[in-house]
């Protein structure tokens, strides 16, 4: 109705409303030295920049687009939301091969593990409204039914298989059952259980997950499978020294050494060509987006709000410190993309809708005081 | 009480807040964690990565194995390697993929097919550095592309081994194929533990022994340390740690059978299988139609695998292992012989066939109008009298029937070393309990059990099956696994690894029972319903004749009106053991819509004996191939 007489300020605040301009700089301070490391991994021609560019579009008004819906809103959706994706999961497990299978999924670039990303949301979304229901008494028993509801996705997650997957998810889960206040006593000793656990859980590992903790103290002993993405990973990272290699001019990266180096190693990349420097700028945007993360979980109105915000910022975190791990050889291989810097739109999308998520928990703090 | 719960969620909120901080210290000791640990890497190590990463000119490159020949029991080969350039194209360093093609067109010769197939590579791949756009280029396409090779970034010929089946689409689906590595073959091997082992290969078997002896087959992948310049093009090598070839196998199978067989299927559809039976070897596995397997080796393209796919024939489908199919007559002779084990009957024990049995109110009709007259156990099976199988099975009823068909195989898996075997249905009144839901369905109809008889109603078995049936009548009551493999050979150690026969079970059988039997087969052939198709055969040869209703065909298919009734038609089958004395052959055979079980089935196990006892040659064969000389003429001698 306005809108034509209006002037082009005022449609620029309506689209900047709601928008945290603290997280969204950072992140894009990410995804532009992502674009970098991704042109310097792509032999320098732009084609998949440009594909990564379209991307981040989507994923940006996706963001958007959740920034502008409330909270409250948002809990409706967090039981459909986690339904669907257990359904998913369990089609996945009865049909799994036909899934594979699909074609089209491929097509779109959808990746095999689609479910199990959704869960990734789905799920602290689904924990943080079962305890935000239960807020006033919460009891012995809400953490145990929350366990429940994060183990089932968790185990139809790890026997596709796909440890790596499981761990987030799992982690994620855990995020919200420690915010949500569970006791040190019972934390202390369920770490303790898992801790004795830990020798039942290997006997239970595949031949090759086993393989792969092993290549992690020994990445010799498998010079042609994952020891080879370690030893040169391990070799991009020391190689770049204080200062760098200097864009384009990581010979690791160039000369074919570095494994999925647009994905899940495109840090290597990176670390090469900008040293210790470019990685100390990197992780001090993570440090700064993970802080800013936590004090809108802070700050945050309801409970719903605070343990979704405090949950989407230790995903974050987690993802950058499992990825960053992995590729410095302090953690074992596992399928994990490094959050803005690695090429691939599904993971791009699942981050900036949790970024909006957060915006949207900051910018409604107030307005739902009751 | 409201003050109270305030409280409350003040102190829930403080106590949020002090998780949140722990987080966040958290955090920070994660990333210094990490900061450290870069510091170490980039600065304290530095030198020792620096060098490495300047020795790094030295690239690992994989060095595939020869995969291991395929041969029969005389050595001739089935499947083979042969080396061959190919035209590869790296999708990372090339910016326009079809334009890149075009330009190529003018040096090599690519097809619409070829970019149909590496259309359908591209998509279907993810992660591989190169794909094949043209295979087996000619020494002329190889120089002049070479020659311009400069204006080609992302490019590159490259030397593969490429499988070779010389003799086409015969025995395919023993041998199976060879198709790319797809995302679920890759999260096999991951899997298994194996993938490293497969890094610079593209292919694996599947289908037939190519896949159940895969990892006999592959060998070990080797490593080459090349040393490469700042383009990553290799200078020398320097060390070099050679792959092994895969072991070699030696099939059971008589590829010269083989062929007489499919020859003598020619265009029908259907199935054959012959055993050793004092043994087990697989001497021919048939399954009409096949396909040629040398078209899957280049990535086989999207209209043939359409056309293989989509066609009603089901080529794909091996019919011998997982053909379901009623054993009409031919189970007349186990009837028989359960009829004597059991005291039901002697060979002396006649009846009157007036051409009919009445039972519950129900007319069973026999395939003869007006009867067989008197007829007694001989004369049931030469003239495969139906009255007189319905009178046996209503008097043995159905219990007594599957407890003595089960030990001879009918209804289980055999457990031959290809993929994809079918149980097939051995009918009993258990398993109508587990077939059926409704209490309705699940009970069993004494007429049931009268159409059991003559090899009708429920039956459904595999050929394998007849075949192992047929074998084990053979023996005398002895059966042993069926196995293609004979022998498995390391082409180094030169070690050799014999696939021993393994006898699954023995049931007691009196030896006067089977003699009476096999002589009433052998009938068959001399005076009875095969009579004519092995007229004037000059060796022993017992066998039985068996014709089985086609019940209906699946609503979803679509055929052509005349296509329709051909399918309605019939099939025919024929199972066989030769000779009469320690038979060496046993063998089942079915025949697709072919009628009468001696029309169409027995004329061509004559053909197979012929072959297989006096190294007869069908007219229409071609004279043996240079590679089958060598072995010709000892054809059942060897092992």
């Amino acid at each position: 109705m306005e809108l034509a007489r209006l002037p082009l300020r005022r449609i620029g605040l309506r689209l900047a409303e709601g928008i945290d301009s603290t997280l969204l700089v950072l992140m894009l301070a990410l995804s532009m030295l992502g674009l970098l490391a991704l042109f310097s991994a792509s032999y320098e021609q732009p084609a998949r920049v440009v594909s990564q560019v379209m991307n981040l579009a989507v994923a940006i008004g996706a963001m958007w687009l959740v920034a502008q819906v409330a909270p409250q809103t948002m809990m409706r959706f967090a039981v459909p939301a986690y339904v669907i994706g257990l359904a998913f999961l369990i089609g996945v497990a009865l049909f799994g091969d036909v899934v594979n299978g699909a074609r089209r999924w491929l097509h779109v670039g959808v990746t095999r593990f689609q479910p199990s990303e959704m869960m990734k949301l789905a799920l602290p979304l689904m924990l943080a409204w079962y305890f935000h229901k239960h807020e006033t008494a919460l009891k012995l028993r809400n953490f145990a039914v929350g366990a429940l509801l994060l183990i089932v996705p968790l185990a139809l997650i790890a026997r596709q298989p796909d440890l790596g997957t499981a761990a987030l998810v799992g982690a994620a889960g855990f995020y919200v059952i420690f915010f949500a206040g569970l006791s040190w006593r019972v934390l202390g000793t369920l770490t303790g259980i898992g801790l004795a656990a830990l020798p039942i859980v290997w006997g239970f590992l595949h031949d090759y997950q086993r393989k792969r903790v092993l290549t992690l103290l020994d990445p010799t002993t498998d010079p042609l499978g994952a020891g080879y993405h370690i030893i040169q990973s391990t070799i991009a990272v020391g190689s770049g020294g204080l200062w760098g290699k200097g864009w384009l001019n990581g010979t690791q990266a160039h000369l074919e050494f570095i494994p999925e180096r647009h994905t899940d190693f495109i840090f290597a990349v990176f670390s090469e060509e900008f040293g210790l420097i470019g990685n100390v700028v990197l992780l001090v945007l993570y440090a700064l987006l993970v802080g800013r993360g936590l004090v809108i979980a802070a700050n945050a109105a309801t409970v719903f709000a605070r343990l979704l915000a405090g949950t989407i910022s230790l995903m974050f975190f987690t993802y950058a410190f499992v990825n960053m791990g992995m590729v410095s050889g302090i953690l074992p291989v596992v399928g994990v993309p490094l959050p803005f810097l690695s090429y691939g739109g599904t993971a791009l999308l699942t981050l900036f809708i949790g970024a909006g998520i957060l915006m949207s928990i900051h910018h409604y703090r107030k307005l739902v005081q009751t | 009480m409201r003050g109270s719960e305030i409280r409350n969620s003040e102190q829930e909120l403080q106590q949020f807040q002090l998780r949140v901080g722990i987080a966040g210290v958290v955090v920070i000791a994660a990333f210094a964690l990490l900061g450290a640990r870069f510091l170490w890497l980039q600065v304290l190590q530095h030198d020792v990565y620096q060098a490495k990463a300047e020795d790094n000119r030295i690239s690992i490159v994989p060095v595939t194995p020869n995969r291991g020949l395929i041969v029969d029991r005389n050595g001739v080969v089935i499947a083979r390697n042969y080396s061959g350039y190919t035209l590869e194209i790296y999708p990372a360093r090339v910016k326009n993929i079809e334009r890149t093609i075009d330009e190529l067109t003018e040096y090599v010769d690519i097809t619409a097919r070829d970019r149909a197939r590496f259309r359908k590579l591209l998509a279907e791949t993810r992660n591989a550095e190169s794909l094949p756009v043209k295979n087996r280029l000619s020494d002329e396409e190889a120089a002049k592309f070479a020659a311009n090779r400069y204006r080609f970034e992302g490019v590159e010929i490259k030397a593969r081994l490429f499988r070779q089946y010389p003799f086409g689409d015969v025995a395919s689906h023993v041998t199976g194929y060879m198709g790319r590595i797809n995302q679920q073959d890759q999260q096999k091997l991951e899997d298994e533990g194996v993938a490293a082992n497969y890094r610079g290969t593209d292919y694996i078997g599947k289908g037939g022994v190519e896949a159940t002896y895969e990892a006999e087959l592959h060998g070990n992948t080797g490593f080459e340390q090349v040393e490469i310049d700042a383009a990553g093009r290799g200078i020398r090598t320097l060390s070099r740690t050679p792959s092994q070839a895969g072991n070699n196998l030696t099939l059971e199978l008589d590829m010269r059978l083989q062929q007489v067989a499919e020859i003598a299927f020619g265009e029908r559809r259907g199935a054959l299988v012959a055993i050793d039976p004092a043994s087990g070897g697989v001497l021919a596995l048939v399954s009409k139609p096949g396909f040629d397997p040398n078209l899957f080796v280049d990535g086989i393209d999207p209209q043939y695998w359409a056309e293989l796919n989509g066609s009603p024939d089901k080529p794909l489908n091996n019919r011998a292992i997982s053909g379901l199919y009623p054993p009409g007559s031919t189970i007349k002779p186990y009837l028989a012989l359960a009829a004597l084990e059991t005291g039901k009957r002697r060979p002396s024990s006649s009846i009157f066939d007036p051409g009919f049995f009445d039972f519950g109110g129900r007319r069973f009709r026999d395939d003869k109008k007006g009867g067989h007259g008197v007829v007694d156990l001989y004369k049931s099976i030469v003239e495969s009298c139906d009255t007189y199988y319905y009178h046996l099975a209503n008097d043995m009823g159905i219990d007594a029937i599957a407890r003595f068909l089960g030990p001879f195989g009918f209804g289980s898996k055999s457990g031959i070393d290809l993929a994809g075997e079918f149980a097939g249905v051995l009918p009993s009144p258990e398993w109508k309990i587990k077939r059926f839901k409704q209490p309705a369905q699940q009970k069993w109809f004494p007429g049931e059990t009268i159409s059991i008889g003559i090899g009708q109603g429920y039956h459904s078995y595999t050929p394998l099956q007849l075949a192992q049936a047929m074998a084990m009548l053979a023996t005398g009551g002895t059966m042993y696994k069926p196995r293609l493999i004979a022998h498995i050979d390391n082409p180094r150690t030169l070690e050799r690894r014999d696939v021993p026969s393994e006898v699954l079970h023995s049931i007691a059988l009196r030896r006067d029972n089977v003699e009476f039997i096999k002589r009433s087969m052998a009938g068959v052939n001399k005076e009875g319903t095969a009579q004519r198709a092995f007229a004037g055969a000059t060796y022993s040869a017992g066998g039985k004749t068996g014709t089985a209703q086609v019940i209906a065909i699946k609503q979803n298919e679509k055929y052509e009106e005349a296509k329709v009734a051909e399918r309605h038609r019939d099939h025919s089958l024929f199972i066989a053991f030769a000779p009469l004395e320690n038979p060496r052959i046993a063998l089942a055979i079915v025949v697709e819509n072919g009628g009468f079980g001696a029309r169409a089935a027995a004329p061509l196990a004559r053909t197979v004996l012929d072959y297989f006892m006096l190294g007869k040659v069908p007219a229409g064969m071609d004279q043996p191939t240079p590679e089958d000389e060598a072995a010709s003429g000892e054809e059942d001698e060897s092992d």
